[in-house]
């Protein structure tokens, strides 16, 4: 019996790959992959599609131009992938409106490659340089982000055809028990940030008792500067939707939910066609592959707060309550939607699962760490040149992270700190930049994995800042059931809102410290208990900073408005250019004595459009801090300070002029 | 359910007493007439709220307080509810809830009836925000109903009202907003005077503060 279920399953699965390969376009016409996730619209990449489109059809070419999702190098979207028969396909960025017309005319009309503008090929090949020459590219290790701006993400036969949904079959093939052990034995552990084993979940909502059962993705990516999960769904959500259903089997559910960010209107719309297709293939609904095994999934927009990542108030959300976490025991495994067993994972976690049960836990295990196994995706974001998704094994190091494959901190600045995991992470200092990246190591540092955002600072960003901008998020999303949340952050910001003005007292950094810890102890869910980790993260490694804010009246980054004061220094100033009078709003600059700009600091607003205007060949405006510090720099100065009423008689007629 | 069949023994603060499976340490402690400070607890629910964050209590053996109210009881338990950690994490509470609540105890209807008064009293804390400095929210009392008022500045967000409300009642109350603007309140803000209220005051009853109180 057992037996001919197997032979089935085979048996269809024979039939959808027949079918898929055999409805393949013709490999002789030319194909254009153009990334169209948000990264790329973003960059205009909508424009530029309509520019393939016209210039194609104005030289009647035959070309087949497909829009797809983030190939992850977000810093050079908007990218396109040309295959032209004859040449390996070739990876562009920056494909602006202009580059697509000439890539049209002169590659696809008269087959000039055009490598200017390309930034390899994507296979090896004699003719062109790789991509996998880059740095970035030989670092990373994907498996999550396999498919994701290769395949087309409206159509699961492009999925299938590059070895999707081979895990499913594998898993429909197999015991659901056996799915579960494949997936401890590959040591998975969710990626949603707390790193739990993913196959213990599994295990227990499928032993406790209670029918239906109800498996939920979690895509409800909140934290400032995290896009990794958005970038999956708008890519490749084929393989959160394959990694679902496994889950489905392995636990005895037939139904699922993918949870998804409203904020995120392009996931949800590629994800709902990606369903549409699977449905055509006969991979979701009823009786899947001929298995017996029906699995429907129900997309489900998000309610805008943050906390509803949190997973207990997530499936009160979907139970259309309003979005607020509850004690545990009783756990979602065991008492989740509606009261029934739910296994919630993060969409990345469910990915991984699809990706096991094809390739196996050995080649799983294989990378990353004894401890963190696989691979983890970040969204590199702030001062990096290179902004976007990587995918990396994990205890792949900080400095590897930021410098080989971010390309480093811009504009020649050095690296300050990495704030990792959100407002629910900590900051680490660019010393600790050797730290793996894996669970155990982040925590031990004071930071957590989270679900993977991270934000590069410089010398000129302000850890106490950073802390109050995070710290103010989780003040303003706390969904206001538990005391310490809802009352400790407020009241926690209202000390960082008094360092930043240059006010406190180191009782006040006691309070501050005291009450963090017990924000982080007494918070009924996630949401406080890590609230406070970008504050005591940052007063562990920059204490000194948050001591100079209101001991001196100084910001060591120069950020924090109200303690700096911008200055002309006059041995830089050029004295014939005028950007600096032009860029002020307030007509705070004027021309003094020898042509030589001064600021009136009681107009100065301290906005920076001096400071960022000023030629680079001049940098004659600095920041100073404490304010104070300017009776220094003009008591140096053999240039008269204040304007007199000669330098404004002076200016007047200059004007005139 | 042959584990009702079954005791289970443990003690708090030294006292030996025994409660059912699945029972969690503040009920069988407040059944037994040990009394551990909470705001939020009621006892017929299904699931504690877990919101005041009050019930701080010590466990052997663990490093870290856990809530009484949400902690299962297990058999051996040892349970301290003054642990100097536990005792922490209740005042720090205790006090955030003060500073952001109208302290008018001469004016206020609850006065000598009020469960921060009572906490207050048998913890031997100050009736006062402590490290904090004291805020009054300063949001308009809803006095539009003819039978009880809603005085919000008084609310500590226990969401008693908002379970008796939904659950033995119009089920009108629920919370609304986020974070520091977090409140109870009818759907979009209604007055409660022209809501579906049907005036069986059990919200009123229930509130352990003055912020729900009859005319």
């Amino acid at each position: 019996m057992k037996r001919n279920i197997a032979i089935r399953i085979q048996e269809a699965w024979e039939h959808l790959q027949n079918r898929v390969q055999g409805g393949e376009e013709r490999k002789d016409i030319p194909e254009i992959r153009l990334g169209t996730a948000t990264c790329g619209r973003a960059s205009g990449a909508l424009e530029t599609l309509a520019a393939f489109r016209e210039e194609i059809s104005r030289n009647s070419l035959q070309v087949r131009l497909l829009e797809v999702g983030c190939v992850g190098h977000c810093y050079a979207e908007p990218i396109a992938v040309v295959a032209n028969p004859g040449f390996p396909p070739i990876l562009y960025g920056s494909v602006t409106p202009g580059v697509a017309r000439r890539l049209v005319r002169d590659f696809l009309g008269a087959g000039d490659p055009c490598l200017e503008f390309a930034l390899g090929a994507v296979e090896e090949n004699e003719k062109i340089p790789s991509i996998f020459e880059l740095p970035r590219f030989r670092m990373e290790k994907k498996i999550i982000l396999e498919h994701a701006g290769w395949i087309d993400p409206a159509r699961g036969e492009e999925y299938l055809l590059r070895g999707g949904y081979r895990g499913l079959f594998q898993a429909l093939g197999m015991d659901p028990r056996e799915v579960i052990r494949a997936v401890k034995a590959a040591g998975i552990r969710g990626l949603g940030g707390a790193g739990f084993p993913a196959g213990e979940k599994w295990e227990t909502c499928r032993a406790f008792p209670g029918k239906p059962k109800y498996v939920v993705g979690n895509g409800d990516e909140g934290d400032p500067g995290a896009f990794m999960d958005r970038a999956l769904l708008e890519s490749d959500p084929f393989s959160v939707l394959e990694g679902m259903t496994i889950a489905g089997y392995a636990v005895g559910s037939r139904r699922g939910f993918l949870y998804v960010r409203a904020e995120y209107p392009l996931a949800v719309e590629r994800a709902r066609a990606a369903m549409e297709s699977l449905r055509g293939l006969g991979l979701l609904g009823k009786d899947i592959l001929n298995s017996g095994f029906d699995f429907e999934i129900e997309l489900v927009r998000g309610a805008g707060a943050f906390v509803c990542g949190e997973s207990t108030a997530l499936q009160a959300s979907i139970e259309g309550k309003r979005g607020m976490p509850r004690v545990r025991p009783p756990h979602s495994v065991e008492r989740g939607l509606w009261g029934k067993p739910t296994l919630l994972n993060n969409l990345k976690t469910l990915a991984v699962a699809a990706r096991v049960l094809d390739q196996g836990s050995p080649w799983f295990r294989s990378f990353g760490t004894p401890r963190s196994k696989g691979t983890v995706v970040f969204s590199l974001a702030g001062k990096i040149q290179n902004t976007g998704l990587i995918e990396v094994p994990m205890g792949t190091t900080l400095r590897e992270l930021v410098f080989a494959s971010g390309g480093g901190v811009p504009k020649k600045k050095t690296l300050k700190a990495i704030q990792i995991g959100g407002p629910s992470g900590g900051c680490l200092p660019a010393s600790l930049a050797d730290t793996p990246v894996d669970f155990d190591s982040l925590n031990a540092a004071g930071s957590i994995m989270g679900s993977g955002g991270m934000v590069i600072l410089d010398e000129d960003d302000c850890v106490v800042r950073t802390a109050r901008f995070f710290l103010d998020f989780t003040q303003k999303e706390s969904c206001g059931k538990c005391t310490p949340c809802r009352i400790g952050t407020y009241q926690m910001l209202k000390i960082l809102n008094n360092l930043v003005l240059g006010k406190g007292s180191d009782s006040e950094l006691k309070l501050l410290e005291d009450l963090a810890f017990e924000v982080q102890e007494g918070s009924l869910c996630g949401l406080g208990q890590t609230a406070p980790n970008p504050v005591l993260s940052t007063l562990r490694y920059f204490r000194d900073e948050y001591e100079a804010h209101y001991r001196e009246g100084r910001c060591p980054a120069r950020a924090c408005r109200d303690l700096i004061a911008y200055y002309i220094l006059p041995e830089k100033c050029s004295r014939a250019c005028e950007v600096c009078v032009g860029a002020c709003p307030v007509e705070a600059i004027a021309t003094g004595a020898k042509g030589i700009k001064v600021i009136d600091q009681n107009k100065c607003v301290k906005c920076g459009s001096c400071y960022g205007d000023c030629p680079p060949e001049f940098q004659a405006v600095i920041k100073v801090s404490p304010p104070a510090k300017l009776r220094e720099y003009e008591a140096k100065s053999s240039f008269p300070r204040k304007l007199t009423n000669d330098d404004l008689r002076l200016t007047n007629e200059n004007e005139k002029k | 359910m042959k584990e009702l069949k079954k005791k289970i023994s443990l003690s708090i603060d030294g006292k030996k007493i025994t409660a059912r499976p699945g029972m969690r340490i503040l009920s069988a402690a407040l059944s037994r007439g040990i009394w551990i400070p909470n705001l939020c607890f009621i006892p017929e629910a299904d699931l504690p709220f877990g919101g005041c964050r009050l019930c701080w209590v010590e466990v052997e053996g663990e490093r870290e307080p856990v809530t009484a109210c949400s902690r299962p009881v297990r058999e051996g338990m040892v349970v301290r509810t003054r642990g100097p950690l536990a005792e922490r994490l209740r005042k720090s509470a205790f006090e955030l809830l003060l500073s952001r609540h109208h302290l008018d105890c001469r004016n206020c209807r609850k006065n000598k009836n009020c469960g921060l008064q009572e906490i207050a009293r048998r913890c031997r804390y100050q009736l006062k925000p402590g490290r904090f400095t004291r805020e009054n929210p300063g949001l308009p009392a809803d006095d539009s109903h003819p039978d009880f008022v809603f005085n919000p500045n008084h609310c500590i967000l226990c969401g008693k009202c908002v379970w008796v409300c939904q659950a033995k009642s119009a089920g009108i109350l629920d919370f609304s907003r986020r974070g520091l603007e977090c409140r109870v309140s009818t759907f979009a803000g209604e007055p409660l005077g022209e809501s579906k209220c049907n005036g069986c005051l059990k919200c009123v009853d229930i509130c352990p503060v003055g912020a729900l109180f009859r005319k």
